[in-house]
């Protein structure tokens, strides 16, 4: 992926920020130019301002990925959620800093600023979100047996990330 | 708008076709279909082929005169387009050709589906065929379409109770189909153990709750239905070609475990042909992981919703049934080459329909569906066919 393709999308991406129709109040994350929900879709033209998620959300459904996109090799097995926010979008991202047997919907969790893949040992490497829970777990804190699965370590926040 | 009927099908042997190249089995399936067809090339007005990716799989794009040119009408200046709507690209390919018939436009159109998978490792399959997801918003974030369809699944598993018992019938049901098949990509048959002992892709989905990466062909011919006694004794009548899209990423869905594509395609196909599920005997459904298909039945109407996992692991879609699911082994069995699938499901049905199914004939199939899906659902393609007498 060029630089600029990547680039251009830094505000949302570091920032979460997305869109709110002025017409009828809904939210919308990435933002769009046109709202989907005002019934005559042609008024919100030109009304779609900009807005803010808070990072809050609760995961809504999960899978553990153990063949990985292109990119996330390293990071198998990771967990990838659909998170709903309050501000009502919800969001597709890993989450991080848990157990895997801990991940359960429901869990309430909160956006982190993280690498995201790296292109190659030279190439690109990505920013964005990532969610980590926002509530006390039970087995994260539990002694870790033989048998315990590994833990989601979110290694580009240990490594080059932050450098 | 005129009455269109399939005329002739065609299909190749799916799987890892290493000996043969793209435009070799572009051309069987299309020349198959046209012998079938009793239809001199003279007559034909037309190409359209449905493919999801050929620029990235196989570095060529352009396919539509290509294929045109090696069956060997390249200079009769045929028109000859290619269709792309990810994995519904063949059946979207097929609404067009329909389009083209029904208008009067033109009479006679072959419709072909292809897709060459194997000629890049599996690693990179999955990158290609996951950007029929939302790149910049899902796959970047690490999805892949594999664990998108899981996420659909987990939460079916938690809304409905569904288990991952009843998610692997459907991966053992399209194997024992798929056996009769001699063009499927598989013919073993698979054991419960088997589906749930495989390794895991993108939990609760492991490999043998995926179909596979295929190459393969399928086409038929289309025409007006008026004259289709001159081409065969048994034409196929379209009764109804439908296509829905909806919101590209999954996220955005107001139901993640309910395709609104499959659903609108699926209520106006019937309410064009007049016809119901219950009608229906047999269907070729988007099976491309477990729960689609499981889904698929509810969005289809066969099943009310959130039940498909314990009415399908009853065994009553897998023949003397009143509906027989996937006979052809489906994309599991039979074969996933993307943009072929949605023509290689009306290619089977047709067979059905006519009585010429052999092996795998299902007695007294009178009215067929086929269901053909892009990635999350951001498109659907319900076709409905049936015998006309």
């Amino acid at each position: 992926m060029s630089i600029a393709r990547f680039w251009r999308e830094t505000p949302r991406r570091y920032n979460l920020g997305g869109s709110k129709c002025s017409n009828c109040g809904t939210v919308y994350f990435p933002p769009r130019a046109v709202c989907p929900e005002c019934t005559h879709h042609r008024q919100s033209i030109e009304k779609m301002v900009p807005s803010q998620l808070s990072g809050d959300g609760e995961v809504l459904s999960y899978t553990i990925v153990h063949e990985a996109a292109e990119g996330f090799e390293m990071q198998v097995p990771y967990i990838l959620a659909l998170v709903g926010t309050p501000e009502g979008p919800v969001l597709t991202g890993q989450v991080v800093d848990i157990e895997l047997p801990d991940i359960r919907i429901g869990l309430k969790v909160h956006a982190t600023f993280r690498k995201l893949r790296e292109e190659g040992k030279a190439g690109v490497i990505h920013y964005g979100y990532k969610f980590a829970p926002s509530e006390e777990l039970e087995t994260s804190l539990a002694p870790r047996g033989p048998s315990a699965a590994a833990r989601v370590e979110d290694a580009p926040a240990r490594d080059r990330a932050s450098a | 708008m005129r009455e269109v009927a399939v005329l002739g099908v065609g299909q190749t042997k799916f799987g890892e076709l290493w000996d043969r190249s793209f435009r070799e089995i572009g051309i069987e399936a299309g020349l198959q279909a046209l012998v079938d067809a009793k239809l001199s090339s003279a007559d034909l007005n037309g190409l359209f082929l449905g493919n999801m990716a050929s620029g990235s799989l196989i570095d060529q794009e352009h396919i539509g005169p290509l294929i045109l040119d090696y069956a060997g009408l390249g200079r009769r200046h045929l028109p000859a387009v290619r269709v792309e709507g990810g994995g519904a690209s063949g059946a979207l390919a097929l609404h067009q050709g329909y389009l083209a018939v029904a208008s009067g436009l033109y009479d006679y159109v072959v419709v072909g589906g292809a897709e060459k998978l194997t000629d890049v490792p599996d690693a990179t399959a999955t990158q290609i065929t996951s950007s029929t997801a939302d790149h910049e918003w899902e796959v970047v974030f690490g999805a892949t379409l594999p664990a998108l369809w899981a996420l659909v699944a987990r939460r079916h598993m938690h809304l409905y109770g569904t288990t991952r018992e009843q998610l692997a019938r459907v991966a053992v049901h399209d194997h024992q189909m798929g056996s009769k098949n001699p063009n499927a990509h598989y013919r073993n048959k698979l054991t419960l153990d088997q589906v749930l002992g495989a390794g895991p892709v993108a939990e609760p989905l492991g490999m043998l709750d995926c179909a596979p990466f295929s190459d393969g062909a399928a086409a038929v011919v289309l025409g007006p239905l008026e004259t289709a006694r001159r081409h065969t004794d048994t034409p196929i009548r379209i009764a109804a070609s439908q296509v829905a899209c909806d919101t590209m990423a999954l996220q955005h869905r107001k139901e993640f475990t309910t395709l609104e594509s499959t659903v609108v395609a699926a209520q106006q196909a019937f309410q064009h042909a007049r016809r119901a599920p219950r009608d229906v005997t047999v269907a070729e459904i988007h099976d491309a992981y477990t729960i689609s298909a499981l889904v698929a039945l509810e969005d289809l109407g066969f099943v009310e919703k959130g039940r498909a996992g314990p009415v399908f692991a009853s065994g009553q879609f897998a023949g003397g049934g009143a509906l027989t699911v996937n006979p052809s082994g489906g994309l599991k069995a039979q074969g996933r080459p993307f943009g072929a699938v949605g023509v290689a499901q009306v290619v089977e049905v047709v067979r059905q329909l006519r009585g010429e199914a052999k092996d795998r004939q299902i007695a007294g199939a009178t009215l067929g569906l086929t269901h053909d899906v892009g990635g999350t659902g951001a498109t659907s393609v319900v076709h409905l066919l049936e015998r006309s007498n």
